[in-house]
């Protein structure tokens, strides 16, 4: 069950082959960063550590790496409620990340956002939203910027299946569409918004056909294959620089329950673990040893050492001071002439 | 008496008016199998099926609006936003079209319709999930707009909403939602625009709502040696009991407003101005006073969360600067 189809496998060798071992090493540090920063922020809510709540990106890794990892710091991109693993796949700062997720004055928002509004606009980050569906439209803007900067550069738009349902999806690939607009339309269907699944919400089982109502491509990409995932994207970007948008539904899961009180009754345990069966990390990891690429113990050094890197992010959270109350009323506005 | 949770108060308003009237009917995020995202609706799926607690797509434009539309041809809807941030997603199904209909109709259409949502801070959840936007409401004519402080008053007033022949916002309090207080198993309704004096006093009037009633309760007893503080909770913004503020103003000749919405243009500006307005104005022995939330979005650091709304500490200075 968890394996790759023959095609399929026949082609994540092949894109792996294709790329450096030094792209391959930062996509599966990536991919490892994401899952042990997800694990440690778990604990900290399990055990009452952090306020307030978090969405866990654990099981859908290889969405945002296999994405982003067709992006330089120059491209932009927008994430969601559920932004960890698209904030470290754009490059971050891990221990500005946690120290935000602990309410730092050191943190990417100076304590003031937390985990649903992370953003690093130095590289191309527009933000974590907390309004589903709140960050299509804005992509579509940056993608009007690019368009008319003209300088070669993409926005990514990440959302998720609940977000098919809102207004501004609909509203903002129209836009991108008649106005030919470099932006790439990236669905997680994790296959639920919250408790209700994509197949009671939506009367369409290809959720990529929706791209024909507003007359762009549309493509279903198995978003638990990191290949398959920077492969799609690879070719969206070429079409979006060219064209204009494209729209792709990565068919994932995630592993956790939706926030933090989630008792889970919307799904079953066999569905749950039918799905850590095609954990994207294994997956991604068997490639590389198949290529010859990496060896196992390369391989899990490079875990190790991603944990001891959340470890360090950790402590420097824990080290770094709250922000003073004094500073309460700092950045409501932007200074003006 | 048996005391129930805020929540419990909600959902035994809800299905009593879903057991007594067919065409009420209930539809939200996540308000089935989940219960709500605050558990609200646990169970209520189980009592009266998929077809009168309908679990909907994240779309609040069509929630509010298909409240309207369903409201005017003749069902009664009780529509569940999740956070009430997201009802401006909707809005302009609540202000240009649920709100303004009959009026624009020549009075020849009813839209008896419940828009309930969680307000407030001090959850966590940072700007987007945070906020009490009750002016924006309030600011609308065609709207009634009700913030329950006790599990008495919040089924009391969903009763009397699900019955209004008008749409009603009705805005729970999230920190309140686990609170208990007594409410009795016999039937009863609230008449919306009926202000309830939470604490008499002969020094001072303080106008609050929503969670805030609770934490100024505390200050005034914790006051009472020093000043005999009145607490007034209006219950519905809209509308106002204006009477009863008037009367109490007059009683006391102190007035101060609490509330946690943001102080710029927020709902104390009215209360003052009523007071200011009506003749208590004669009465008066010091300036009218709000403390309200600063103006700013709702930071996520514990600290500053607490600090961007009114605590017991910045009530206690209110009062003291007044009555000094
Ligand atoms: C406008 C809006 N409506 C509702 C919510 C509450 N909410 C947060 S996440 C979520 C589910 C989102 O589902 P999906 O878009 O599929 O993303 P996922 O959580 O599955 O990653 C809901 C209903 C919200 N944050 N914003
Ligand atoms: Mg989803």
């Amino acid at each position: 069950m968890g394996e790759l189809t023959e095609k399929q496998k026949a082609q994540a060798l092949k894109t792996a082959k294709s790329l450096s071992n030094d792209k391959l090493r930062d996509m599966y540090t990536k991919m490892n960063h994401v899952r042990a920063f997800e694990d440690k922020v778990a604990y900290f809510f399990s055990r009452g550590m952090v306020h307030g709540t978090t969405h866990l990106y654990s099981g859908e890794e290889a969405t945002a790496i296999g994405a982003l990892a067709n992006l330089d710091d120059e491209d932009l991109m927008t994430s969601t409620h559920r932004g960890h693993g698209h904030t470290i796949g754009k490059g971050i700062d891990l221990k500005k990340m946690m120290a935000e997720l602990l309410g730092k004055e050191s943190g990417y928002c100076r304590g003031k956002g937390g985990s649903m509004h992370i953003a690093d606009l130095t590289r191309g980050n527009l933000g974590a939203n907390g309004i589903v569906g709140g960050g299509i439209p804005i992509a579509t803007g940056a993608g009007i910027t690019l368009k008319l900067r003209n300088e070669g550069r993409v926005v990514v738009c990440f959302f998720g299946d609940g977000a098919l349902n809102e207004g501004t999806f609909h509203e903002s690939v129209n836009l991108a569409s008649i106005w030919d607009l470099p932006v790439i339309y990236i669905c997680e269907n994790n296959q639920y918004g919250m408790s209700f699944s994509a197949k009671k919400s939506m009367n369409v089982d290809d959720l990529s056909v929706r791209a024909k109502a507003y007359g762009i491509p549309g493509v279903t990409v198995d978003g638990n294959d990191i290949f398959a995932v920077y492969e799609a994207v690879k070719k969206a970007k070429k079409h979006a620089l060219k064209t204009g948008p494209y729209f792709i539904v990565s068919e994932t899961y995630r592993f956790m329950g939706h926030s933090k009180s989630d008792a889970n009754k919307y799904r079953s345990k066999e569905e749950i673990a039918e799905w850590k069966d095609r954990d994207p990390i294994p997956r991604m990891r068997a490639i590389l040893v198949e290529t010859g690429q990496f060896t196992d113990s390369e391989l899990d050094a490079i875990e190790e050492q991603c944990k001891q890197d959340i470890e360090e992010a950790v402590k420097f959270a824990e080290n770094s001071a709250d922000p003073s109350v004094d500073s309460i009323l700092d950045d409501v506005f932007a200074p003006s002439n | 008496m048996r005391e129930i949770t805020y929540a419990e108060a909600i959902r035994e308003a809800m299905s009593e008016e879903m057991r007594r009237d067919e065409s009420v009917f209930f539809f939200g995020e996540d308000i089935g199998i989940y219960g709500g995202a605050f558990g609200v609706s646990v169970g209520m799926i189980d009592e009266f099926g998929a077809e009168r607690v309908r679990d909907t797509p994240i779309s609040e434009a069509a929630i509010i609006g298909a409240a309207a539309g369903a409201a005017v041809s003749g069902s009664r809807p009780i529509a569940e936003i999740q956070f009430s941030d997201f009802i401006s997603i909707g809005m302009d199904q609540l202000g240009n079209q649920a709100a303004k209909m009959r009026y624009m109709f020549g009075g020849h259409a009813e839209v008896p319709m419940v828009v309930r949502a969680p307000a407030g801070s001090g959850t966590g959840a940072a700007a987007q999930h945070s906020q009490s936007q009750e002016a924006w409401y309030c600011h609308i004519p065609g709207l009634k707009v009700v913030i329950p402080s006790t599990p008495y008053d919040a089924k009391g007033l969903l009763k009397t909403s699900i019955r209004d022949n008008n749409p009603v916002v009705f805005l729970e309090q999230k920190l309140l939602y686990r609170k208990k207080g007594e409410v009795p198993e016999e039937e009863y309704t609230i008449p919306l625009g009926k202000a309830d004096i939470k604490r008499e006093g002969s020094d001072l009037t303080i106008v609050t709502w929503g969670r805030m009633v609770s934490m100024v309760l505390e200050v005034a007893d914790s006051l009472k040696e020093q000043f005999s503080i009145e607490v007034l909770d209006p219950r519905t913004l809209v509308p106002l009991d204006r009477d009863a503020i008037v009367n109490s103003a007059r009683k006391t000749g102190h007035v101060l407003v609490v509330h946690e919405a943001v102080q710029t243009g927020g709902y104390g500006g009215e209360i003052v101005a009523t007071v200011a307005d009506s003749d208590a104005f004669y009465y008066l022995d010091a300036p009218v006073k709000r403390l309200g939330g600063l103006d700013i979005p709702i930071p996520y650091n514990p600290e500053l969360e607490r600090n961007a709304v009114p605590t017991p500490e910045k009530i206690e200075q209110a009062i003291r600067d007044l009555m000094a």
